[in-house]
């Protein structure tokens, strides 16, 4: 486990983005700082999963610039990397492998390997016990999600980047989800977030973005 | 080494998908013996014809068998996010997609290696021959795999993926079918099959160093 990450910086200046011929938002810039969090708000198709990906590195900006600790996003892609967890609206689950299996393999090919005990223990405090042998396709969505949200107990990456990471949760695994999303937080790491649903989030400083404001 | 330790993780996590729905392989190795089956079925019990086009159809047959699966070589890992999550690990991608492709080549090539000597007998090769063939397929069928990775990644998530991966690949393909046939060719009619050999050799030298580079940066545009 690295130890907590302190003085990191994400910075963006100027960023606009197109999906096809169609210009999502432009000019857009802020910056998230270690122990901050930005909820991302906006109407459906106002871009927030386009500027979580392209934050990523998955998709290219039409123009502007990501910065991470001061460096262009593209020339410290891999120390970047190194830091970021991303979680889509994809689980990145292989339905024939276990929960277990695919906590593993996921943190291995991070590069932290992870011994078969602690996956079963993580499971188990996430509340998947007795389902840690199952192939993950027999898994219900909410449980599939609590798999994939695992990641995020193991993983000491100091930017979390998560898209609608409390869809299909129950009310139980929601309220843990905030916890850990607030512990991240207090040991200063950097979290960015879409949500529809209106959550208590932390206690910590938010900062609040809304997309696709203004427009029809 | 983490880097060696990654890659061989990647292979497992395949090989372990693909023995749990074992039909992908199953599908790959019976398509070669029924192609390569069809042609003594269809030109008669004449032995001096089946030698001679023995080497050329089980070529061509190993090629069209080892495109067979290529497209599902990323599609699942993009349809389920997998793929998404590799492209955000800090490990160089092109190590992910060796690991990829050596797992895809134990799944779909190595089957064929080890099955084609039987499947030569139905055209009379010669001892030699077969040997040879079988050494043959064991050099050029990654080189195929590796090939034909850049296609896959190309066409992911296109809708007529497969007809276009063929349409790709196979071209690229020719070299390895000219000198893998030859050598066969070379052996039976006493030459010797070593130059042709060391060429397939030095093609997949080639392919190692460069393909994965290019299968990464498909990859990463075809994830958009």
């Amino acid at each position: 486990m690295t130890p907590a990450p302190t003085d990191k910086r994400l910075q963006v200046t100027d960023l606009s983005c197109m999906r096809g011929d169609r210009c999502l938002f432009s000019g857009l810039g802020f910056s998230l700082a270690s122990g901050q969090l930005l909820h991302l708000k906006g109407h459906n198709g106002s871009g927030k999963t386009t500027l979580l990906r392209t934050l990523a590195g998955l998709l290219q900006a039409e123009s502007g610039e990501i910065r991470w600790n001061g460096e262009p996003l593209r020339r410290v892609r891999q120390e970047f990397h190194a830091e970021l967890l991303y979680l889509g609206h994809l689980n990145g689950l292989k339905g024939d492998l276990s929960a277990v299996e695919n906590l593993r393999i996921d943190s291995a090919i991070r590069g932290q390997a992870m011994s078969e005990q602690a996956a079963w223990q993580t499971l188990d405090d996430i509340g998947l016990r007795g389902y840690e042998d199952l192939p993950s396709k027999y898994l219900s969505q909410g449980q599939k999600r609590r798999v994939a949200l695992a990641r995020l107990w193991v993983n000491r990456a100091a930017l979390w980047i998560l898209d609608e990471p409390f869809s299909a949760l129950d009310v139980a695994a929601v309220a843990e989800l905030q916890k850990v999303i607030r512990g991240h937080l207090e040991r200063g790491g950097m979290a960015i977030l879409t949500t529809h649903q209106e959550v208590e989030l932390t206690s910590g400083e938010v900062l609040t973005l809304e997309l696709g404001v203004g427009r029809v | 080494m983490a880097v060696f330790e990654t890659l061989l993780w990647i292979v497992r996590r395949d090989v372990t998908i693909a023995l749990r729905r074992r039909t992908d392989i199953f599908i790959t190795l019976v398509f070669f013996v029924i192609v390569v089956s069809l042609f003594p079925l269809g030109i008669g019990p004449e032995l001096d014809t089946l030698r001679l086009i023995a080497p050329g159809v089980m070529w061509v047959g190993a090629l069209l068998a080892s495109m067979l699966a290529l497209e599902q070589l990323f599609s699942a890992d993009h349809r389920d996010g997998t793929l998404e999550q590799m492209l955000l690990t800090p490990q160089p991608l092109s190590l992910l997609v060796i690991g990829k492709v050596i797992a895809h080549w134990l799944i779909t090539g190595l089957p064929l290696v080890i099955l084609s000597p039987l499947l030569g007998l139905q055209y009379d090769m010669s001892p030699e021959a077969l040997q040879v063939l079988m050494i043959a397929l064991l050099l050029g069928t990654p080189t195929l795999s590796l090939l034909g990775a850049i296609g896959a990644a190309l066409t992911l998530g296109l809708r007529s993926g497969g007809v276009l991966v063929a349409l790709l690949v196979l071209p690229l393909y020719i070299p390895v079918l000219i000198f893998g046939a030859g050598a066969v060719e070379a052996t039976a009619s006493g030459l010797g099959g070593q130059a042709h050999l060391s060429m397939l050799g030095a093609i997949l030298l080639l392919a190692l160093l460069g393909t994965p580079l290019a299968t990464a940066a498909a990859l990463r545009v075809s994830a958009d």
